[in-house]
């Protein structure tokens, strides 16, 4: 028995139990911390085992309740910005000061995420988490800096770093109040965060590598394609930084 | 469970796009132990980041032992990567369940992402 979180997947594969759900990719059981809602839905799941004969492809009717998507709507927009003064002078150090700023700024949050939820996602980079963060603003700064593991060479290192910093920027920003819901979350990071700028830049630079990794991590496994897709429609709502050389 | 979230116990080796291995992620295995490297961005993963069970419901299924509804959970569940064409991902799927039938599992609930 599965859930199905695209409808017409199922149809295709006719699995012999499917449940299809009206939830975003990436949360497959609905709401998080909510273990009721989850649990009515592992029960419907579970109601499909009484079928003696499938294949079965079910509708799950309930929906997410609009508070989410309430908070969608409200920071769609992205006004939300932690960070109330930061160093504007194109230097390149310039860069890592206010990365290193925005982190500190981050890390009361992280740490109270950390206690309430007490476990993190932060680690696939095995890397500090300024140490990762140096490693993305040394990328847009010389696009050939040390790897800071010996093991790894600089694409997958990048693509750690990148997962660990938003992890570390997600954890943290969503114990706020206003930011359970994964957009806005996502509009924060790539259109309000230094983090979000140097992935940007990252991308931009990475999209001429000769580096088949970092092209395909620039093209496809870096920025969402909604974030992309709303860039280009709505390149004013973005935050414009000066600390990237032109 | 088998998830297709490319999650694993900290530590152990990565997820790599194409990748077309399996994770083993034992049943008593604590939360903050496990990690994600899928390749794609284009899902939601502060659900993740809140709440394990959001894609890997391992809390809510040993609840439903405690209530008496199922009457255990596997001693082991599994974690790949999709994207891969279903022949690849063939030789890993059949290994999974052998050990799943070994480990006398009625039912297999298979959770995407």
């Amino acid at each position: 028995m599965q859930i199905s979180l695209v409808r017409l997947h199922s149809e295709k594969i006719r699995p012999p139990r499917a449940l299809w759900v009206p939830f975003e990719l990436g949360r497959p059981l609905g709401i998080p911390n909510d273990p009721k809602f989850q649990h009515r839905v592992i029960a419907a799941v579970f109601d499909l085992l009484k079928r003696e004969r499938g294949p079965v492809l079910e509708d799950y009717l309930e929906e997410v309740p609009d508070g989410e998507a309430k908070d969608r709507q409200t920071t769609l927009n992205g006004q939300f910005c932690p960070i109330s003064s930061i160093s504007t002078r194109s230097k390149d150090s310039d860069l890592m000061k206010a990365f290193e700023a925005e982190i500190n700024h981050l890390a009361p949050w992280y740490e109270m995420a950390v206690n309430q939820r007490r476990r993190t996602t932060v680690g696939v980079s095995e890397l500090e988490i300024l140490e990762a963060a140096r490693f993305l603003a040394a990328m847009t700064e010389s696009g050939d800096p040390p790897v800071p593991r010996n093991d790894l060479e600089r694409g997958p290192m990048l693509k750690l770093c990148c997962e660990d910093l938003t992890s570390f920027y997600g954890e943290a920003i969503s114990v706020q109040p206003g930011m359970k819901a994964s957009i806005a979350v996502e509009n924060w990071i790539w259109g309000h965060t230094i983090l979000g700028e140097t992935m940007w830049r990252i991308r931009e630079i990475n999209l001429e590598s000769k580096d088949d990794f970092m092209r395909y991590h620039a093209q496809r496994s870096l920025v969402p394609d909604r974030q992309i897709h709303f860039r280009e429609e709505n390149p004013r709502v973005f935050r414009s930084w000066s600390l990237f050389k032109k | 469970m088998l998830s297709t979230a490319a999650i694993q116990r900290r530590g152990e080796k990565l997820f790599w796009r194409g990748a077309v291995d399996y994770r083993v992620i034992p049943g008593d295995i604590e939360p903050n132990d496990i990690v994600m490297s899928h390749s794609s961005v284009n899902f939601d993963r502060t659900g993740f980041q809140q709440d394990l069970n959001i894609c890997f419901p391992l809390e809510r299924l040993q609840e439903l032992v405690k209530r008496g509804v199922v009457g255990s959970v596997g001693a082991f569940h599994y974690s790949v990567i999709g994207g891969s064409e279903p022949e690849q991902l063939k030789p890993a799927a059949l290994e999974i369940a052998r050990m799943l039938k070994n480990d006398h599992v009625d039912v297999l609930f298979l959770v995407p992402i």
